[in-house]
């Protein structure tokens, strides 16, 4: 598999660390205990087009890919700013 | 039938003609009393044990493929009681327990083998957390040994003990863990099940859960309308689109997992091995094939395959951990699609629906447990009360913070 | 069998080459393969079935092969499970066969055979279960032993193999017609093309088939195309290599064979595993022929009449007396080819009606038993209602043919039921950017394959933005293919399916009257398609038993799955850098040399290396040394280096707004010049890491972490920052290696700065300064993790060696010197400073007790989380500090604590020990321990139970700060 790096273009697999789904990009609010609660733990775990979050090791970007769960297409990557 | 040496003679001696079908192939009723959605190895086996345990019968497993075609026929095998959690620790001891007596209770030889695993560590700070290890193993009441480097050397030969990267240290012995045959555990739960009266029903994927204030009334399949008033999700990999059928969003992510096996070899592997630094683990199955695999592909996917980076991490700590496996080839690979939890262990719980219940989140770990959490889930649907050992696999301990980290990697789903 | 005089296009007939099969010395030529060495020898038996322990000869000449699998002298010891097909001959070459005792003639497993009524499918999940203690002690190791093929040896695999990358606009695989004009049109069009073939040769079928290709033989027109790719600098041509895996993104597993052909390959990688990035990919791999299911057909002699055709072609091997078993005029125009050529082929059996006008006996019917106790001497056969036996040397059989497609399939991709020519094909698109063409996609006219070859070259240069210039197809005269399907003959006896595996017709039959009447179900409990072919030859068969056992068609009945590998392939190259100490990188710090060179035992700390201890001649164990190395600190002065700790540099004037939100405590408070201890949570409230933070500057910081958490430490700050900080005005980045920092530590430690330094800064507890040392800037830090007064000294990291000489020598002078990590774990517990021990991923910070240092004033990263009830409260665990009542008592880590009244029982356990010491200060055993409500139970007596090491005292919870409680040794 191969990955878009916003950075660096598209790179190997090797080079990124996961992370999750890209639902993690909104911090409930301090006192929020349910939303904390569905931020952490709770996935849609989609089987289809999903958006989740890759660490590009060697440039430090953390990169917000579109892509399928199912075929493995990697259809997009994208900062977390553009993405959020 | 009875399966025996002499029913093998007897069929034998008439050209294996007089086999029946391991279980019945009828057509869904309207109607049940409780419906397993899953028909893998943990929606079997709670099957089985619902009629067995608690005399219901009136009860249909729905699988939307073949029986036993998700990952219950495609784990690497291991059956291990090695958990060191209160909650964890007693479930899994609980499971072995029962594997002990399978073969029997089924009449089916799912060839469970108590080989003995060792567990390789690689520094005094894994040797302390192997000893913490061991000795919750003892205080369950299950076995476990504390090897040094010399008596690993002793019982594990091939290993490399001069240049591994990560030196050989000790290893964590546990004489009863061993390894099985997956699918036909599958079988043998089925063929079980199936003698009790329950319907077991393949190719019936379920497309829809009804709900009517708030409490379940059955299901919608590929094969119609079913209605009933107790459901239980046992879908394993799947169970995050079940459960969204009914409206749930779950604490699961579904990551892949690929195996190995190699041609066939005579006897040269008699244990399980794992090795701690390099995420490896293999055995060798009866027919001769080294069966083994590592860690998650790591990113989230129902592909059910996986890619190269995962097979190279796999094959570099065999070649590290013993060097002699380079001579066997790759046969083949595959993935199956594993149901990981944020804190890396299982559900078994009741849902916020009335009559809908949860078996899942087994992470990579789910055959060994298949007897325990077949009993357990049974327990559950019968009487609306989670069975003892199985009562901290709540749903809400997420929010509660009551989670079971054997891991330590904490909320994210693919480290466990 | 044996050599024809003339002839073998792969023949060099100038090298004789001496090789032994089962110790027996014989003689081949350069350009066999085992395999063709062996026929040309006579050699027809080679191998035992799996099961039944069957005489089993060649049937192909391929990787497909299903039963020549033989042993294989390697690097002083052999090699189970080789394909003598694949295994190209050299001088001296040793092999012997496999799966038999005591000889592959009269092998004793060979009574299976006469138990094979007792032995169908499953019967293995029916018995065997009684007495339930026998399964372990005695019915396994039999199963076992009696399973398997060859055998592994144990000693260590470490010939040299190697791994690569490779990138290329266009990968075409397989290099007969179809693929060579592909590989041909594409670069002639100038695009990057990787052409690889499993096979020495390049050619595919046009080195064995006779037909003429724009007037010239097949093989003449390839080796011109052949010629001219060579020439070109954008092509590179792969033989002896198997494209085993396609993978997302193209990406496809490849396996070159470099050195397993030669005699003395010396440090040649025997062979190189590539990955193979290509924009897009031609799958030519061609067909596989199929066998025919008729009574008796393993027997040695038995072959499928494309690899007779290639033995005679290539290697000029005489198959004797040929009967040929075809259902397709494919199989029959071959044959007519071959005993043009001179083979002597006395007869063609077909169930359809043929003409009557080929050179041989032709009869309209079915092989039903072939005999030869270690090899074919006839076939019995049944025409017109007669049965009627021929006396053979070899049985060809040709069932017709599938398309090698498997690598199409390899995404979940399912091919599609073609009638016509009674096999699955691909549809279009299976693997993104793949194309399938010729034979592969069932188009078995040469003529097809060279135009879907130039087709899908084309196409594939116009989705790359390149044109293509036309590229003439050649002229090609061929028949078309037709064939009547014809999968098993109806007759009495066992007919075999998967050759390797030992599954007959029956057994598949069997299979579904027991219900596993599913594809999947059949091949799982029959094990067909299982074995090491991964039924290339049986699957088709199978599926055609099973579809008329259920009475159902075999498009219903759907295949299984194709998985890679394409064919099986070797660990030691998938692995290539795994053995040994090039498993992990290693990382040494600036001391290394200087530490080893004073003789410090190395053990590994997130990939670093650090010492142990420092030992000196007259030490009786680790403990003396780590004894002395505990109180140079505590009386002396003791050097450490810290280097391995993350160091993260924080700029920017957000960057102390940052340091509030990652860590629990306050940072912006902090003055410039000071140093703070800070924690850091997790989002999801357990405690991450700690470290310190030093403000250099208003708007420069430089924290630290732990060596083990360094790297997921740096990736969670760039992920708050990129994720919840985006314009907020800092940056980050790591400096770890930049530095080179050494922990100086004791009552000493001034008069070593004072030497060091001449003037030794005047810093309070946590300060810190930069200094010159010689020039040269450093930074000093008044921060102690032994609980003595102490400094870290940092310095850029090319002068790190030198400085730890330079410390090292003045603490020696002062009666102290280098200390190592046993020595600073004995320092930290008797601290009660936590690790990773203690900080395991499942503690809290209020389980640490600094729930203070979690600031209620401002929210951070796993503030919200670590509320939940669950992680505070009297249940959980607290940590303490731990001395045995009994202070000469050894207590251990990973020891589990019980009430003293209590049995070691599982519903008794209070904790459990983290980490011990021995301390030569306090003259005791410490343990530090995480027990419940354990804050609260100071003073109270449990008993530590440690059954694995027969360990069991008790021992009293206290503060874990054994030492200066208050302090002030380090303060002051
Ligand atoms: C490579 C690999 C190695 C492993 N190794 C081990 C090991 O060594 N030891 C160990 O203990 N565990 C191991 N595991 C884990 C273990 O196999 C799983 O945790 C366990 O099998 C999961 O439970 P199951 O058997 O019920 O799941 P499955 O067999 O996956 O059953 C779930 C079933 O639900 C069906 N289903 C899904 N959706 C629907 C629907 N809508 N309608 C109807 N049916 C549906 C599926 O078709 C499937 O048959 C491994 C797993 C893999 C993949
Ligand atoms: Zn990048």
């Amino acid at each position: 598999m191969r990955l878009p790096c916003p950075c660096c273009g598209w790179r190997d697999l090797r080079e990124f660390t996961y992370k999750g789904a890209a639902d993690m990009l909104h911090r409930p609010a301090l006192d929020d205990a349910s939303g904390w609660d569905d931020h952490l733990h709770n996935r849609t775990n989609p089987a289809g087009e999903t958006r989740d979050l890759w660490y590009h090791d060697p440039c430090g970007t953390w990169v917000c890919v579109t892509r399928d769960t199912v075929s493995h297409a990697v259809i997009s990557g994208a900062t977390l700013g553009e993405a959020r | 039938m009875r399966f025996n040496a002499l029913s093998v003679l007897r069929q034998g001696l008439a050209g294996n003609t007089g086999w029946r079908p391991h279980w019945r192939k009828p057509d869904p009723k309207p109607e049940y009393e409780m419906l397993i959605i899953g028909g893998g190895g943990h929606g079997l086996a709670t099957a089985y044990y619902l009629a067995k345990n608690h005399g219901l019968t009136n009860i249909a497993v729905l699988e939307k493929g073949y029986l036993g075609g998700g990952s219950i026929g495609r784990n690497t095998t291991i059956v291990r009681a090695n958990y060191f959690l209160p909650g964890n620790s007693e479930f899994y001891s609980h499971s072995l327990k029962l594997w002990e007596g399978l073969e029997a209770d089924l009449n089916y030889n799912v060839m469970h083998s108590q080989r003995g695993l060792i567990n390789i560590f690689h520094s005094d700070g894994q040797r302390d957390a192997a000893a913490r290890r061991g000795n919750a193993m003892l205080a369950q009441g299950d076995d476990a040994i504390l090897l040094g480097r010399e008596e690993v050397r002793e019982i594990l030969p091939y290993l490399d003990y001069d240049q591994a990267r990560f030196p050989i240290y000790g290893g964590l012995y546990h004489k009863r863990g061993g390894t099985a045959r997956h699918d036909a555990v599958a079988w043998g739960y089925a063929r079980g099940a199936d003698q009790r009266g329950v319907d077991l029903i393949e190719n019936c994927e379920v497309t829809g859960i009804s709900v009517d204030a708030g409490r379940v009334t059955g299901v919608t399949t590929t094969r119609g309308q079913i209605k009933a008033r107790k459901v239980g999700i046992v879908t394993a990999g799947r169970t995050s689109q079940v459960a969204a059928m009914a409206g749930l969003r779950l604490p699961i992510e579904s990551h892949i997992l690929q195996a190995f096996v190699t041609e066939g070899l005579k006897p040269c592997l008699d244990h399980v091995v794992t090795f701690g630094m390099g995420h490896f683990y293999i055995s060798q199955s009866d027919k001769g094939g080294l069966v083994f695999g590592g860690d998650l592909d790591f990113y989230a996917s129902y592909a059910a395959r996986g890619n190269l980076p995962g097979v190279e991490q796999v094959m570099e700590a065999g070649m590290t951990l013993m060097p002699m496996i380079g001579r066997a080839k790759m046969l083949r690979s595959w993935g199956g699609i594993m149901d990981m939890t944020p804190d890396g262990s299982p559900i078994i719980d009741r849902t916020p629906i009335d009559g809908l219940y949860l078996d899942a989140g087994w992470c990579y770990g789910g055959f060994k447990a298949v007897p325990a959490s077949g009993w357990c889930m049974a327990h559950l649907m019968a009487t609306d009360q989670p069975h003892p050992v199985a009562r901290r696999f709540r749903l809400d301990r997420f929010a509660t913070g009551d989670l079971l980290d054997e891991e330590g990697t904490g909320s994210q789903h693919n480290l466990h | 069998m044996k050599r024809r005089d003339t002839g073998g296009s792969a023949l060099n007939r100038a090298r004789k080459l001496g090789f032994s099969f089962d110790g027996r010395a014989l003689t081949g030529i350069e350009g066999d393969t085992l395999a063709s060495s062996l026929l040309a020898n006579g050699a027809r038996l080679v191998g035992r079935s799996f099961k039944y322990h069957r005489p089993r000869g060649v049937m192909t000449a391929g990787s497909e092969e299903p039963n020549a699998m033989v042993e294989v002298l390697r690097d002083g010891s052999f090699h189970p499970n080789i394909r003598a097909t694949m295994q190209e001959l050299h001088q001296g070459l040793e092999a012997r066969a496999q799966n038999c005792w005591p000889s592959v003639r009269r092998d004793v497993m060979a009574v299976n055979d006469l138990l094979s009524p007792f032995l169908g499918a499953g019967f293995y999940y029916k018995t065997f279960m009684w007495p339930r203690t026998f399964w372990e002690g005695l019915y396994e190791p039999l199963i076992r032993r009696a399973a398997g093929l060859g055998r592994l040896p144990q000693s260590h695999q470490d010939a040299p193999h190697e791994k690569a990358f490779a990138f290329c606009d266009l990968l075409v695989i397989g290099s007969g017609p179809a693929g060579l004009m592909a590989a041909l049109a594409a670069a002639r069009a100038g695009a990057d093309v990787i052409l690889a073939e499993e096979d020495r040769q390049m050619g595919g079928r046009l080195l064995c088939d006779a037909g003429q290709i724009d007037g010239m033989p097949g093989g003449t027109w390839a080796a011109g195309v052949l010629a001219e790719l060579t020439d070109l600098p954008n092509v590179r041509l792969m033989p002896r290599t198997s494209v085993f895996g396609a993978y997302d993104g193209g990406v496809y597993g490849v396996m070159e064979r470099v050195g397993l052909h030669m005699a003395a390959p010396g440090r040649t990688p025997r062979e190189c595993y590539w990955r193979i990035t290509a924009k897009r990919a031609i799958l030519a791999t061609g067909a596989l022929e199929r066998p025919i299911a008729h009574p008796d057909n393993d027997r040695p002699g038995v072959m499928m009449l494309g690899a007779v055709a290639s033995y005679w072609h290539r290697f000029a091997v005489d198959p004797g007396r040929v009967v040929v078993f075809g259902n397709n005029d494919h199989a029959l125009a071959t044959a007519k080819a071959l005993a043009a050529d001179g083979m002597d082929i006395r007869a063609y059996i077909d169930p359809r009606e043929i003409a009557a006008d080929a050179p041989f006996k032709t009869y309209q019917g079915e092989v039903i038993g072939t005999r030869g106790r270690h090899g074919l001497h006839s076939v019995t056969l049944r025409h017109q209602g007669r049965e009627t036996r021929l006396e053979a040397d070899t049985l060809a059989l040709s069932g017709g043919w599938n398309p090698s497609l498997h690598l199409a399939c390899h995404m979940n991709g399912r091919p599609v039921w073609d009638a016509g020519i009674a096999a699955f094909v691909p549809r279009p698109d299976m693997v993104p950017g793949m194309a399938v063409v010729g034979a592969a996609a069932g188009q078995f006219s040469t003529h097809a394959a060279l135009m879907t070859g130039a087709q899908a070259a084309r196409a594939a240069l116009a989705d790359l933005g390149r044109s293509a210039p036309d590229t003439p197809l050649p002229q090609v005269e061929d028949a078309p293919y037709a064939l009547t399907p014809l999968w098993q003959v109806q007759a009495k006896g066992r007919a075999w399916l998967d050759f390797a595996n030992d599954v007959t017709t029956k057994d598949v039959a069997q299979a579904a009257r027991e219900g596993f009447a599913s594809v999947e179900h059949m091949k799982r409990y029959t094990t067909q398609g299982m074995a090491p072919d991964q039924g290339k030859s049986s699957n088709m068969g199978a599926l055609a038993v099973l579809a008329d056992a259920t009475g159902g068609t075999i498009a219903g009945t759907g295949t299984t799955t194709f998985r890679p590998p394409f064919v099986p392939v070797s660990i030691a190259a998938l692995g290539a850098g795994g053995y040994g100490a090039s498993f992990a990188p290693q990382r040494f710090t600036t001391s290394h040399a200087q530490t080893r060179r004073m003789g410090a035992p190395m053990i590994e700390a997130g990939l670093w290396y650090r010492p142990s201890y420092f030992p000196q001649a007259t030490d009786r164990d680790w403990r003396c040394a780590c004894n002395r190395e505990t109180l140079y600190v505590r009386h002396a002065v003791g050097v450490c280096d810290v280097s391995t700790l993350g160091k993260i540099d924080v700029q920017g004037p957000d960057a102390a707004r940052f340091l509030d939100f990652v860590y629990t405590n306050t940072m912006s408070s902090l003055k410039p010049g000071r140093v703070r201890y800070g924690l850091m949570l997790r989002e999801d409230g357990h405690v991450m890491d700690d470290g310190t933070c030093a403000r250099l500057a208003d708007q420069h910081f430089l924290i630290t972490t732990t060596t083990a958490a360094a790297g997921e430490v740096m990736r969670h700050l760039d992920f708050v920052q990129q994720a919840y900080c985006a314009d907020w005005a800092f940056r980050l980045i790591s400096v770890t290696e930049a530095w080179a920092q050494f922990a100086i530590a004791g009552p000493l430690a001034d008069a070593l700065l004072g030497h060091l330094l001449g003037d030794v800064p005047d810093l309070p507890f946590l300060g810190c300064t930069p200094v010159t040392l010689g020039g040269v800037e450093g930074r000093l830090f008044r921060i102690s993790f032994s609980g003595e007064r102490g400094y870290e000294l940092a310095v850029p990291a090319r002068y790190g060696a030198d400085l730890f000489r330079q410390l090292v020598a003045l603490a020696e002078g002062l009666g102290g010197g280098a200390y190592g990590m046993e020595a600073l774990n004995v320092l930290r517990i008797e601290k009660g400073f936590v690790t990773h021990a203690e900080i395991d991923g499942r503690v809290t910070a209020f389980d640490l007790g600094l729930q203070g240092m979690v600031s209620a004033k401002k929210d951070c990263i796993g503030k919200a989380a670590s509320q939940r009830p669950g992680l505070t409260g009297a249940a959980r665990l607290q940590l303490v500090g731990l001395r045995p009542v009994d202070r000469q008592s050894e207590i251990t880590a990973g020891a589990h604590l019980y009430p003293c009244d209590k049995p070691a029982k599982a519903t008794y356990g209070q904790g459990h020990v983290t980490s011990v010491s021995y301390s030569p200060t306090l003259q005791s055993w410490l343990g530090l321990a995480l027990v419940e409500n354990g804050r609260a139970r100071h003073g109270e007596t449990l008993r530590l139970d440690d059954g694995l090491r027969g360990l069991r005292t008790d021992v009293e919870i206290c503060n874990p700060v054994f030492l200066d409680p208050d302090g002030g040794r380090m303060r002051d």
